[in-house]
């Protein structure tokens, strides 16, 4: 059987992307009687748990810039970010009504109150704000997180109807730790050639992961890089930047694409974290909960949403980022009202500035839709790095 | 013998004897945190959600709560030169202004309500309480001052019950994490039955101040449970619990509050005794201090008493039965931080609104939203429609800042609160007629 093209396997990510209806899941549901969807918010969650139930995590990251939103805004002030506004109208125009249970991580205030709306909003469904440890040492963060996830495997145990062995999370944790490689791989291609899977592309393909089955989406993946290293694609003379502050309400398409049209290459980025939260392998022998919390507190990603202890590690992931990829500038691009990533911003800010490496911003919401402002600031970001470069 | 009602200044505010005594208290304070430096005494930062002040004390640190240094900005009119002056400096037109009062504050010289500078923090103990911008708060304030920084993470009450795996989370945290560097940064060895002396004291205090929350549920309320609240909750809230000093403020404060009852007063407003209690409310949410007194002015002209508020719980949820408990010393702290309004869940908060509305027979409901606070104000739409719909009594909004000039706009708000004002009498005559 011949490899799907690049164009084939983005044509069928952006369908998924697009259906507000969230159809593949609700066929995956179908297919097979007792089946269970768990809804999951940004950042993170352990997804394997959910997967050992025998159920499908589904990643809810708002309503992006083609959905109407009619109910939601009558939940919210003018001065709240628009994901909590758009996750309700999926909820109350029936776009969820599959769902058997919602997951809202710990990330800010918004999403923490969100998860007492939905509470009253849809009290016949599951609803859990899942805590997770803001202080890292095994004794004490790891407990408590051991504790929490303890807590949820129970919850999905009486969902489920059945009881979730370790053996049955550490088979989960592999099929997860597999999809990681493969998104890291992907991440690696884009910086060392992002002609070739432009994050447009990149993007849509790793959002297909929070609506499939995972072991769907890792034979996507694994086609979609095969693909973009056998395509010819022509180098443009673009300027590679990371792109950070989107790890919670999601950019439109366009704004992605935007950016790429203005001269960026986004060779890395916080979008959709989920995928890609626990960096390496998770051991998959053993206490799985125990295996997992490490992961989370000594082997995670970094972000606004996160607290920092040391205070000569903060920002440094940014850093490290810009130089792992051969990024060139960091482009800020905060939800509007973005407690955390907004707050965060100027420590971050000061730490680039003591690292020399220059960066811009701006605010979007996930339904913006006039793009030519931030196309010209990112132009004239990318003019600058140039001009810098050469003198 | 009971002290009457007197004149501060400006001659043209009136208050009320414990006012006169909490502004005293609070001065005094100031005095000693600007005179650290000279006194040699050690200043911790922290939060008012989850200010372990009993802990603190065991160390002879003195306590500094920037939201209260914002507060007092607020109501000096300084924050909004403030706020504009930490933007100017990059942060986001969207945060928090107390933050941004915070940070514009230090860079223009950190100068406190005395007029002295406030020394820089020795430790900053970021309480991670009921609200995600401390976390940050303190991570920028961390960046300035170089600090130790001592963190202590409140799990957050989303299932509306306290597990025994988030209070031993509390407490290793305070075992192995806040102790520890409490004695290194003072110099002073932890002893536990200091901490339970505080506590003590902590608990006689609360019963107090409990006492007169609950006073609001007398017809008139001698007391505003908002506008005077905010004077209340002050020194328990701040350094002083767990101190003589509170237990003889709110013993003061209970017989002037007993006083009134016995004569029958309502509370005593910048503008003198409130003639008659018109209109009984319960409000949601903080208030705006950089026009705080026409702000009050507004309810109380009309002849509108705030007779219970969720307000006065951020700091202690001590009306639904919590008491420091010196017997328990490090789970009673974990308890309390859990236990505060905003770590509370939507829908207790709808339950507690709901019963301070049925407890107090108040008219309605009024939320002011705070665009500064995505902790109070995420939901509270929601929460206007349920407890409307749970209490049968008529609720509104209203949109202010706390210490942003920028976001209170009198004549709105005014405009709000006079149709409110008619929508409770239309309630009332529906029900007479009813009747």
């Amino acid at each position: 059987m011949t490899n799907p093209s690049t164009a084939d396997i983005v044509a069928r990510a952006q369908d998924l992307y697009e259906d507000l209806q969230f159809t593949a899941a609700r066929d995956w549901k179908k297919a097979e009687p007792g089946r269970k969807v768990i809804g999951y918010m940004p950042v993170y969650i352990p997804r394997e748990l959910i997967h050992a139930a025998g159920m499908l995590p589904l990643g809810i990251m708002g309503g992006g810039d083609n959905l109407e939103v009619i109910h939601g805004d009558a939940y919210y002030q003018s001065y709240i970010c628009r994901i909590p506004r758009s996750t309700i109208e999926l909820g109350v125009s029936g776009r969820l009504d599959f769902v058997d249970g919602m997951l809202f991580p710990s990330i800010c205030d918004v999403i923490r109150n969100l998860s007492g709306m939905w509470k009253m909003l849809f009290p016949d469904t599951y609803s859990k704000y899942f805590d997770v440890p803001q202080t890292y040492d095994d004794e004490i963060g790891g407990t408590f997180y051991v504790g929490e996830m303890r807590e949820f495997r129970e919850d999905l145990e009486k969902i489920a109807g059945r009881s979730i062995t370790d053996d049955q999370i550490n088979a989960s944790i592999k099929v997860y730790n597999e999809n990681r490689r493969l998104v890291s791989e992907l991440y690696e291609l884009r910086a060392a050639v992002p002609w070739q899977a432009p994050a447009s592309e990149a993007y849509l393909v790793i959002r297909a992961g929070l609506v499939l089955p995972v072991e769907e989406h890792s034979v996507m993946l694994r086609q979609y890089i095969d693909a973009a290293k056998a395509e010819k694609r022509p180098v443009k003379d673009n300027c590679k930047v990371v792109v950070t502050g989107m790890f919670c309400e999601q950019p439109p398409l366009n704004l992605i694409k935007s950016l790429e049209l203005s001269g960026c290459y986004v060779v890395d980025d916080d979008f959709m974290l989920v995928s890609r939260w626990l960096i390496g392998d998770v051991t998959t022998t053993g206490d799985p909960l125990y295996n997992l919390s490490q992961a989370f507190l000594h082997h995670s990603m970094s972000t606004a949403a996160k607290y920092e202890p040391d205070l000569a590690e903060k920002g440094q992931f940014l850093v490290r980022a810009v130089k792992s990829s051969g990024a060139e500038g960091v482009i800020f691009a905060s939800t509007s009202f973005c407690d955390p990533a907004l707050l965060d911003r100027p420590m971050l800010q000061n730490v680039l500035k003591a690292a020399d490496i220059p960066f811009i911003a701006f605010k979007y919401a996930e339904n913006s839709g006039q793009m030519q402002p931030i196309r010209e600031q990112a132009g004239t970001f990318v003019d600058s790095i140039k001009l810098w470069s050469a003198a | 013998m009971r002290p009457s009602i007197v004149k501060a200044q400006p001659a043209d505010v009136e208050k009320d004897a414990s006012m006169i005594k909490q502004k005293q208290m609070m001065a005094k304070h100031y005095d000693r945190l600007t005179n650290a430096p000279q006194t040699g005494e050690k200043v911790a930062s922290t939060f008012v959600p989850g200010n372990l002040n009993e802990l603190i004390m065991c160390f002879d640190l003195v306590n500094n709560l920037p939201e209260v240094n914002a507060i007092q900005s607020g109501l000096r009119k300084q924050s909004g030169a403030y706020v504009m002056e930490a933007e100017r400096a990059g942060h986001s037109e969207d945060v928090c202004t107390y933050v941004k009062s915070d940070i514009g504050m230090m860079m223009k010289g950190n100068i406190s309500p005395n007029g002295k500078k406030l020394p820089d923090p020795d430790v900053l103990l970021l309480s991670y309480t009921g609200c995600f911008t401390f976390l940050k708060w303190f991570e920028l304030l961390r960046e300035q001052y170089k600090c130790p920084t001592i963190f202590l993470q409140t799990p957050y009450m989303a299932d509306g019950k306290v597990t025994p795996n988030m209070v031993q989370y509390m407490v290793k945290q305070l075992k192995e994490n806040v102790i520890p560097v409490l004695e290194e940064v003072s110099g002073v060895k932890f002893d536990i039955d200091r901490l339970r002396e505080n506590l003590r004291k902590s608990a006689v205090a609360e019963d107090d101040l409990v006492h007169v929350l609950q006073s609001g549920k007398n017809k008139p309320s001698p007391i505003d449970a908002y506008f005077g609240g905010i004077y209340y909750i002050g020194p328990i809230f701040g350094a002083f619990r767990g101190t003589d000093d509170a237990i003889d403020y709110y013993r003061f404060l209970r017989e002037e509050v007993d006083d009134r009852i016995l004569k029958g007063l309502g509370p005593v407003t910048p503008d003198g005794p409130m003639a008659e209690e018109k209109y009984r409310l319960v409000v949601e949410g903080p208030p705006n201090y950089t026009s705080f007194r026409q702000f009050w002015k507004m309810f109380y002209d009309e002849g509108a008493t705030v007779v219970a508020s969720s307000y006065t719980k951020v700091g202690g949820t001590y009306d639904y039965g919590f008491r420091h408990d010196p017997d328990r010393p490090l789970e009673t702290l974990a308890e309390y931080c859990l236990g505060v309004y905003t770590n509370r869940n939507l829908p207790m908060r709808i339950d507690m609104l709901c019963d301070y509305i049925n407890e107090y027979e108040a008219d309605g409901l009024l939320i002011n939203s705070i665009k500064s606070c995505n902790s109070f104000s995420a939901g509270q739409l929601l929460i206007m429609r349920e407890v409307e719909k749970r209490t049968g009594k008529p609720a509104a909004f209203i949109e202010t800042d706390l210490v942003d000039p920028r976001y209170f706009s009198a004549a709105n708000v005014k405009n709000r609160l006079e149709s409110y004002f008619q929508m409770v009498e239309q309630k009332r005559s529906g029900a007479g007629a009813a009747a």
